[in-house]
């Protein structure tokens, strides 16, 4: 059960942006909350952070509700395309950029299965808006950006080597939690990456006993044998 | 000549070890391809409108709106004016559009009138359920009333399981595409094999007439199933017509709400149950008045009790018949709750004649039924690996303070066996082998257990053989339920392999200068039984086909697999009686399915079951409103499910060796799920000295039990 009070992932204060983003839940409390104005409101982008990435709306402006073309720099490298400003950041990787790794789930920031990392930090790419990611100029990998075709990132192959998947739905989410937890806590025991992932990613089939070995085996760290918890 | 059975252990270059299943580079990268990931070109979105009633008529609708939106390309009403709606949730018309933001927009602006009906949602008792109850079955064996007179004990108690939902991570759906006649379905499914015939069927009887044989399914990757992903499903014929009408692919995923309110649960179960023993703990009666709802239709009679061959008993169920939204198959169908309302009552009955409940077990083996023996071990391996000695205690407080310790026992049974299966092995003259059949891997391991069964028959690695499964224009296999995959598949896998190894026996033995049967296959070689130094390797062996490759295609046989396993599962809990929560510390599963093909993936599936357990005994709940007759927490916020730091220790045992090995494999996927509600459950009356009557145990019920709520 996730708990509410510790989550881990602060989706609307990626790090590096100084000042608070306009996130998803805000905009839905600006315009009134509903639907309808969802799809008939523009939508005001973030003020106060630098938009430097070309095509992308000048900060202040209101855009939509038509389509604006924004650019995304992911994996390094910057993405061209044309998004209603209220498409999330996970429909923008899967429906428009093909980039199917990050999985959509539960689509409000519960199970992690979406998690990709925005300037070296795990977020739910569902509860962050395309153009948001672009205002605020986010630096953003996704699993397909973890290691080159054909290779496999050292997390990966920890999750492969302990079964850390079965259906593997929820996998992609996992490992880009895993890859930010290992950046800022490269030694972590079993107890405490457990309960570091515990609180923000939720796997269905139950691997979670192989995810909590592999973020250990991840690192270099040993766990007890097989056969054994 | 190869045979069909089972290689005796020394022979068992793979199968047993520990292999990594295939497809997890694939996942662990994100680079495996689901459903949800087909991207097609020039592909639509299609999104449902459905009904917000729980029970209504449907007197109009008007897609004049939806139809002339940004974006849409097709609407297609998928139940028409006049249906009668029995939940909410439930899906009326579907719209394609160009993006998914535009077919949400579209199916939210098709208006639908209705006329709203009463609704029931309760699954109260059935006295007090008015009309919409059905008794559907009814027991009596020996004299229950004698034996409840005569009995030194007898216990009377009320239990209840809630309903909760399969919460696939993957929704149900599917991407359509029209080539011609042609119709390809990537499909998210437990049955690539069956429901391809399903949609020519529906689709033909809708207008669009489409043989089965122009219908391919495919279904690589699956994002988990648990018994609800069988059928072709309303919602993916009326993808199949967009993709029709439209001439372009489409994409109709449920979203989660969705998923929730009508993709499957499992049905509720409730009972008020006697039961009664000797003082030595001999069970003597069972008497039991059970009810539960499998929501608008009538449920088969779910049986009480569960495994135990009471010499009395005297048993009813009632179908209590309810607006809550239908139910599917759920990973060991009824079992967890039959389980739970026959394992929780003996534990109580064991509590008042202050007995260990394990040696009240041992005491009531010889009606246990067919597994008895195989629980006797079992018993004594899970009281080992808990140290359940130790720790057990007579039911009620033992320590000071607010964190109270328990444990609890339980133990259960499953079928298994096998469905039909036909496998065809192709070993080309260069060597490689490709096995193929339309068997579906839902994340059990299926694709690699195949893999195994294969490349231990043929005496390769692993890598040498490529396993094709997944597509419907592979060789028949049945559908993925009721624990029947790996017995099937391993059976056929195994039978088409020995057929194809003894071509090449034949191609090889006149080469070795001795006959077929004098050959054996053995580490990448074909080579003399008795004498390893003769012989080819294999693809020495191989190229002596010449052009041609060896195909050969045979059934699954039943003589080769077995049905019927036992487990024991013992739980340890902390509960904390300020706040009712509990916690979970150790969970011991020690399991039987006879020959085990690969110990990774078997481990996983039981290490699975455990944690599927700890979430319906302790988190999910399907919790309908009473007032509107909606499901009120079809989202994964309030639909609970455990994280990584809710499991606490897990130790799997699986039984091997005589007497498990030769009965050859059975499948694994339900019966350890079975257990952990009763043994949980038990636990926690064990730490806290009362009964928490129903599933899950909530604080809120945790603190009622204890009368403090």
């Amino acid at each position: 059960m996730r708990k509410d009070n510790d989550d881990p992932k602060d989706v609307s204060r990626p790090s590096g942006s100084p000042k608070r983003e306009l996130g998803r839940r805000d905009f839905v409390k600006l315009v009134g909350g509903t639907s309808v104005a969802i799809t008939t409101a523009g939508v005001l982008t973030g003020a106060g952070s630098i938009a430097e990435a070309e095509d992308n709306p000048p900060r202040g402006k209101v855009v939509g509700p038509a389509a604006v073309p924004i650019s995304l720099k992911i994996n390094g490298q910057i993405h061209k395309l044309t998004v209603e400003p209220r498409v999330t950041l996970i429909d923008a990787l899967r429906n428009h950029l093909d980039m199917t790794g990050a999985k959509k789930v539960c689509d409000r920031a519960t199970c992690g299965a979406c998690t990709v990392q925005i300037n070296g930090k795990a977020v739910y790419s569902c509860t962050v808006l395309a153009i948001d990611a672009a205002g605020m100029n986010a630096d953003i990998r996704t699993i397909e950006g973890l290691a080159p075709e054909g290779q496999y990132h050292p997390i990966s192959a920890a999750f492969v080597a302990n079964d850390a998947q079965q259906c593997g739905f929820c996998t992609s989410g996992f490992v880009m939690a895993a890859k930010s937890y290992l950046d800022a806590n490269p030694h972590p025991t079993i107890e405490e990456a457990q309960q570091w992932l515990g609180g923000g990613n939720i796997c269905r089939c139950g691997t979670y006993r192989g995810l909590r070995r592999a973020v250990v085996v991840a690192w270099g760290g040993s766990v007890p044998a097989e056969g054994t918890d | 000549m190869a045979e069909y059975k089972w290689p005796p252990s020394e022979k068992r270059a793979l199968i047993g070890k520990r292999i990594p299943r295939l497809d997890g580079p694939a996942k662990s990268s994100g680079r495996a391809k689901y459903t949800f990931d087909m991207n097609r070109p020039g592909m639509l979105h299609a999104k449902l409108a459905f009904s917000p009633h729980a029970h209504a008529k449907v007197t109009a609708i008007d897609t004049s709106v939806a139809e002339k939106m940004p974006g849409v390309k097709a609407v297609q009403i998928i139940f028409p004016v006049g249906t009668e709606v029995f939940w909410a949730g439930q899906e009326l018309v579907a719209v394609a559009a160009q993006t998914e933001e535009q077919a949400r927009d579209a199916a939210r602006a098709v208006r639908i009138q209705y006329d709203v009906l009463p609704h029931f949602v309760s699954d109260v008792p059935p006295e007090r359920a008015g009309i919409n109850v059905m008794k559907t079955g009814e027991v009596k064996e020996g004299d229950p009333d004698k034996a409840f007179a005569e009995a030194d004990a007898v216990h009377e108690g009320y239990y209840g399981n809630t309903q909760v939902a399969h919460c696939c991570l993957e929704p149900h759906g599917q991407v359509t595409e029209w080539q011609g006649d042609k119709l390809t379905v990537w499909a998210t499914t437990q049955n690539v094999s069956g429901i391809g015939g399903e949609f020519a069927k529906s689709l033909t009887a809708k207008g669009v007439p489409v043989d089965a044989a122009n219908v391919e399914i495919i279904c690589q990757m699956m994002g988990g199933g648990f018994g609800s992903k069988f059928a072709a499903d309303p919602w993916g014929v009326a993808c199949a017509q967009l993709a029709k009408t439209t001439g372009r692919p489409v994409k109709l995923m449920l979203e989660r709400d969705q998923e929730l309110m009508e993709a499957g649960s499992r049905p509720s179960l409730y009972a008020r149950v006697k039961i009664a023993a000797k003082k030595d703990g001999t069970l003597t009666a069972w008497q039991s008045d059970a009810w539960g709802t499998s929501g608008p239709q009538a449920q088969s009679p779910l049986n009480l009790p569960y495994l135990f061959n009471f010499p009395n008993r005297s048993a009813n169920f009632t179908a209590v018949l309810t607006n809550t939204g239908p139910i599917r198959a759920w990973r060991a169908p009824n079992a967890p709750q039959q389980c739970y309302m026959t394992m929780c009552p003996f534990d109580d009955l064991a509590a008042k004649l202050q007995m260990d409940p394990v040696d009240m077990y041992r005491k009531n083996l010889p009606i246990l039924g067919p597994r008895a023996k195989d629980y006797e071990v079992e018993i004594t391996k899970a009281s080992e690996l808990m140290d359940w000695k130790s720790k057990w205690h007579p039911r009620g407080h033992t320590r000071t303070g607010p964190i109270k310790r328990g444990v609890g026992v339980s133990l259960h049974t499953w079928g298994g066996g096998g469905r039909s299966s036909t496998c065809q092995v192709k070993i080309n003259p260069d060597g490689s082998v490709e096995v193929s059949l339309a068997s579906q891997d839902l994340g059990t391991g299926n694709r690699t257990v195949i893999g195994i069964v294969a490349a231990d028959t043929l005496g390769l690695p692993l890598d040498m053989v490529h396993v094709n499964i997944g597509d419907s224009r592979f060789p028949p296999s049945g559908s993925s339920g009721g624990s029947t995959t790996v017995g099937s598949v391993s059976s056929s896998t195994r039978i088409t392999a020995t057929d194809a190894l003894n071509q090449l026996f034949a191609k090889a033995a006149p080469v070795l200068g001795v006959s077929a049967e004098k050959l054996e296959a053995m580490d990448s070689r074909i080579q003399v039984i008795g004498d390893a130094s003769k012989g080819l390797d294999w693809k020495q062996a191989c190229a002596k086909l010449g052009g041609t490759s060896i195909l050969a295609t045979n059934q699954m046989s039943r003589d080769i697999i077995s049905a019927g396993v036992g487990g024991v599962q013992m739980a340890e809990v902390n509960v904390d009686i300020e706040t009712g929560v509990i916690r979970v510390d150790k969970l011991v599963a020690v399991q039987d399915c006879g020959l085990i093909i690969n110990m990774t993936t078997a481990e996983s599936q039981v290490y699975g079951a455990l944690i599927f357990g700890v979430n319906y005994s302790l988190y999910e709940e399907k919790i309908m409103d009473q007032q509107t007759g909606r499901h009120l927490n079809p989202n994964m916020e309030f639909y609970k499910l455990a994280g990584m730091h809710d499991i606490g220790e897990l130790v799997v045992h699986m039984m091997t060796g005589p007497g498990y090995d030769e009965r050859g494999p059975i499948g694994l996927g339900e019966p350890p799920t079975v257990s952990p509600g009763a043994a949980l459950s038990n636990a926690v009356a064990n730490a806290i000295g009362v009964r928490v009557p129903e599933l899950p145990m909530t604080p809120d019920r945790v603190l009622a039990a204890l009368g403090k709520a």
